[in-house]
């Protein structure tokens, strides 16, 4: 059986032993391979000495900290510190200022507020309101000059602090009824209503009917939207006679937001963002394009 | 004396035993379908009553034919495997090009109805899919046909590597099922519930037995090395399977449950699991199919026995170490994780004494690399195997991984390994056996396997390189700040830029599945016992039959 034997082509000895005509060969470890192999465990062994690595032992507890008494939870407080106390005068300054003015005339200040703006934008408000703050359906466009709630500084700041419809208690509230659906009005006067508010905006419509639904708006709409269907920014009713539409200026949309009503919702940042971060965001917000 | 009556094969205590555990199966998921507290456990129960009335009626089949002499090797349950192999290996690759298109191209199969179309359920249908239902009939099969040969000993336990077999298979038809409907404990390559996690460890002890019992009336004097690394694989798999999915059900009659650990125990746990399950199931497995298949295939003895036995333990006992690595900067404490990195880094050597054993078995026949592909295949599957253990415990270096954890690099690192390393060997190995089990001269086609190779190994090339690229680009977005220390990039810019390369990857892996389907139709010509005409041969050795 286990009679040693020459492999030819290689010239080594076999261990003599043939598994389903499959025989090893007796050669010894790669002499390479076992340096290599003993330089990464003198290498861990140095890890540990220097690095926290071992548990104590049951009943001892702790570990062993290294001579390096390393932490990473201690690197990433002095990381987060350091950041925190070389932005201080900015965000000092920042909550500092009066107005949009004030950070305007302050080139670095303006830097400093729109990049941390342009940061959080990316992470907390593009979701809803587009990489570019272009908006969709039901989520404004930010890069226009028309404002539901109010372009200036402050206003755009109380906007985010606390949302809209958002359950705080200083949200700004107001809905758009459902008239259709809750049956304030009869299907007729939904159908003219439509024909009215594309008049308002200059586009294709039935006069007559618009005509018939003219006292309609004065009574039902004109409350929020003004009598010229301009709008009102402090309940956030949007001007009808632009060609800015949140969800849409065609007949079947008008006529699904007068027959369903409307109620989006923003969420109030102030629970998960900082004074400085909602002022930075404000700030790059109404530089957009829109800002009052 | 006349004997009218048919002789009948009968069940012997094999069969009767399989018989009553089907039986009681049978009437407990019956009770369990009456009194479910949820429609899917009630799916489930369904699955597991028609799984086991179909073995028991599989078994009145067989005990009804008439007697046939079952000397020699056990092929036939070597032979489904194969077939079930192919099947999951085409299965899971396919739901691995849809998820890749999904990722390049996220409305594609979204619809608000249909959930099970959603990345989120294919994604762990296609890892259980290539990693347990094609890496684990492509384990199961060759570990049967190697652990006979190389033991000249029959399968041990008569019926029962049919029960291994089919309730393996059953196992992962109730976990894949499972995905697509929402069943999951959530843990990641551990994902079917506590009722598929007990039926598998009932499977795989049986498993082990059979393993065992064939190695233990072995006419061998000594245990061939890839009888070691099937068994460690074995016996390593059955122990982390169990402990990861300790969980206490809601109710018995009911598919959820919650784990026995919470918070960072349960996460160590989950990844002590989820790395050794790379270790031990992907690793020290297919290494087996490795130490087998190549010197065969190459008809050279195996480079260095000593070297065989040095990596074998040194890979099991560090192998075991180095899970925590996937949790280096988390709340895991940080001794945990240099425990983890250094292992990792240790780790090393011992895989490639593997990657060493397998190429320098080929000296004296390096030559056979140009003629047959099918070995190249198994050779280019080693230095994957190689390429992706040097890069692992690179990867595990702290410093290395704050760039790639949570990146595609992870994702590349992942697939050298698993569509080189255990793809390759499996592919490789699938077309050694279909030729040997069938006693056919050679395969169908040669021609055909180079197509398969070159097609596909460009494919690995597009995959690997593409998520390299996107990885390492993604970790640099995620950590770009600006001269405020405020990020440079939203995390959907980085979504948006990695675009190009997951359109390169869906490309790459669609190159794979299309490999896969020409090795199909090659094995099933093969297995029918057709010759392609015109093709240049060599005389291959035919593998010997058993003798008494």
């Amino acid at each position: 059986m286990a009679e040693k034997e020459i492999d030819e082509p290689t010239g080594t000895e076999t261990t003599g032993h043939a598994w389903d005509g499959i025989k090893e060969l007796n050669n010894p470890l790669p002499r390479w391979w076992l340096i290599v192999f003993w330089v990464t465990v003198v290498w861990s062994i140095g890890y540990w000495v220097l690095m926290p690595a071992w548990p104590g032992l049951p009943g001892i507890g702790g570990y062993t900290k290294g001579v390096r008494d390393h932490s990473e939870r201690a690197n990433v407080t002095e990381a987060v510190a350091a950041l925190d106390a070389q932005r201080a005068d900015d965000t000092r300054r920042l909550l500092a200022a009066p107005d949009m003015q004030a950070i305007e005339n302050d080139p670095d200040l303006q830097a400093f507020a729109l990049a941390a703006g342009e940061s959080l934008f990316g992470d907390n408000c593009a979701t809803c309101h587009g990489a570019g703050g272009q908006g969709f359906k039901g989520y404004p466009n930010l890069n226009d000059d028309s404002w539901l709630w109010g372009g200036q500084l402050e206003e755009i700041r109380q906007t985010l602090r606390y949302g809209i419809r958002s359950g705080h208690e200083n949200a700004h509230l107001s809905i758009m009824q459902a008239f259709g659906s809750d049956g304030l009005l009869p299907r007729e006067t939904v159908d003219d209503l439509v024909h009215y508010v594309r008049g308002l905006s200059g586009q294709e419509h039935d006069g007559t009917a618009a005509e018939r639904a003219a006292p309609v708006f004065q009574a039902q709409c004109a409350q929020c939207h003004g009598s010229d269907g301009k709008g009102d920014q402090s309940q956030g009713a949007p001007n009808l006679t632009d060609p800015i539409w949140l969800y849409g200026g065609d007949a079947m949309t008008i006529r699904e937001t007068l027959w369903n009503g409307r109620g989006g919702v923003m969420p109030a940042w102030e629970e998960r963002l900082s004074e400085e971060e909602i002022l930075a965001l404000a700030v790059y917000v109404h530089s957009l394009g829109g800002g009052e | 004396m006349a004997n009218t009556r048919v002789a009948q094969r009968g069940l012997g205590t094999d069969g009767m035993l399989i018989a009553l555990a089907l039986g009681i199966g049978v009437f407990y998921w019956l009770f369990v379908a009456a009194r479910a507290v949820d429609p899917l456990m009630s799916f489930h129960a369904y699955v597991f009553i028609i799984g086991f009335t179909a073995g028991l009626f599989g078994l009145v089949m067989y005990a009804t034919t008439p007697p046939a002499e079952e000397t020699g090797y056990q092929t036939a349950v070597v032979k489904a495997g194969v077939f079930a192999s192919t099947f999951w290996g085409i299965a899971g690759f396919l739901v691995g090009v849809i998820i890749a298109l999904q990722l390049a191209f996220p409305n594609l199969l979204y619809f608000d109805a249909l959930g099970w179309t959603n990345f989120g359920r294919l994604r762990p249908l296609h890892t259980s899919a290539v990693i347990f239902a094609f890496g684990g009939n492509v384990l199961i099969a060759t570990s049967f046909y190697v652990v006979q040969r190389t033991s000249r000993a029959r399968l041990a336990g008569g019926l029962a590597p049919w029960f291994v077999f089919w309730g393996y298979n059953l196992f992962i038809v109730v976990a894949a099922t499972g995905y697509l409907a929402g069943v999951t404990q959530s843990k990641e390559y551990a994902e079917p519930e506590w009722y598929a996690d007990l039926w598998l460890t009932i499977v795989w002890v049986v498993y082990l037995l059979v393993f065992l019992g064939t190695i233990w009336k072995r006419k061998e004097p000594h245990i061939y090395v890839a009888n070691w690394f099937y068994l460690s694989f074995i016996v390593t798999i059955a122990m982390l399977h169990i402990v990861n999915n300790l969980a206490l059900p809601v109710s018995l009659t009911g598919s959820k449950s919650y784990s026995l650990f919470a918070g960072v125990q349960d996460a160590l746990t989950q990844w002590w699991y989820g790395h050794n399950a790379v270790g031990f199931f992907l690793t020290t497995g297919f290494l087996a199919i490795m130490y087998y298949f190549i010197p065969k295939r190459a008809e050279r003895p195996v480079y260095s026995y000593r070297l065989s036995i040095v990596h074998f333990w040194s890979l099991i006992f560090i192998y075991i170490w180095a899970g925590p690595h996937h949790l280096h900067y988390t709340a895991l404490p940080e001794w945990a994780q240099t425990l983890g990195m250094t292992f990792s880094i240790m780790l090393w050597m011992p895989s490639w004494g593997g990657m060493i054993n397998g190429l320098m078995t080929l000296s004296g026949a390096w030559d056979k690399l140009r003629t047959d592909p099918v070995l190249r295949m198994l050779v280019v599957s080693v230095a994957f195997y190689g390429m992706s253990t040097f890069e692992g415990p690179v990867m595990s270096v702290r410093a290395v991984n704050s760039l790639s954890h949570y990146t595609d690099w992870t994702i590349g690192h992942v697939h050298s390994g698993a569509l080189g390393w255990v793809g390759y060997i499996s592919f490789g190995a699938l077309y050694c056996l279909v030729p040997w089990l069938w006693k056919r001269k050679d395969l169908y086609s040669r021609a055909l396997v180079e197509w398969h190779f070159w097609i596909s190994t460009l494919g690995i090339l597009l995959y690997i390189t593409s998520m390299w690229v996107s990885g390492i680009m993604q970790g640099l977005m995620w950590r770009a700040y600006n001269d405020f220390g405020f990020l440079e990039f939203s995390f959907v810019e980085t979504v948006e830029a990695m675009h190009p390369y997951y359109i390169i990857r869906a490309l790459g892996g669609s190159l794979f599945l299309i490999g896969s389907f020409i090795m199909a139709y090659n094995l099933w010509r093969t297995a029918r016992g057709d010759l392609r005409a015109g093709e240049k041969r060599p005389v291959m050795a035919p593998q010997p039959a058993l003798a008494e």
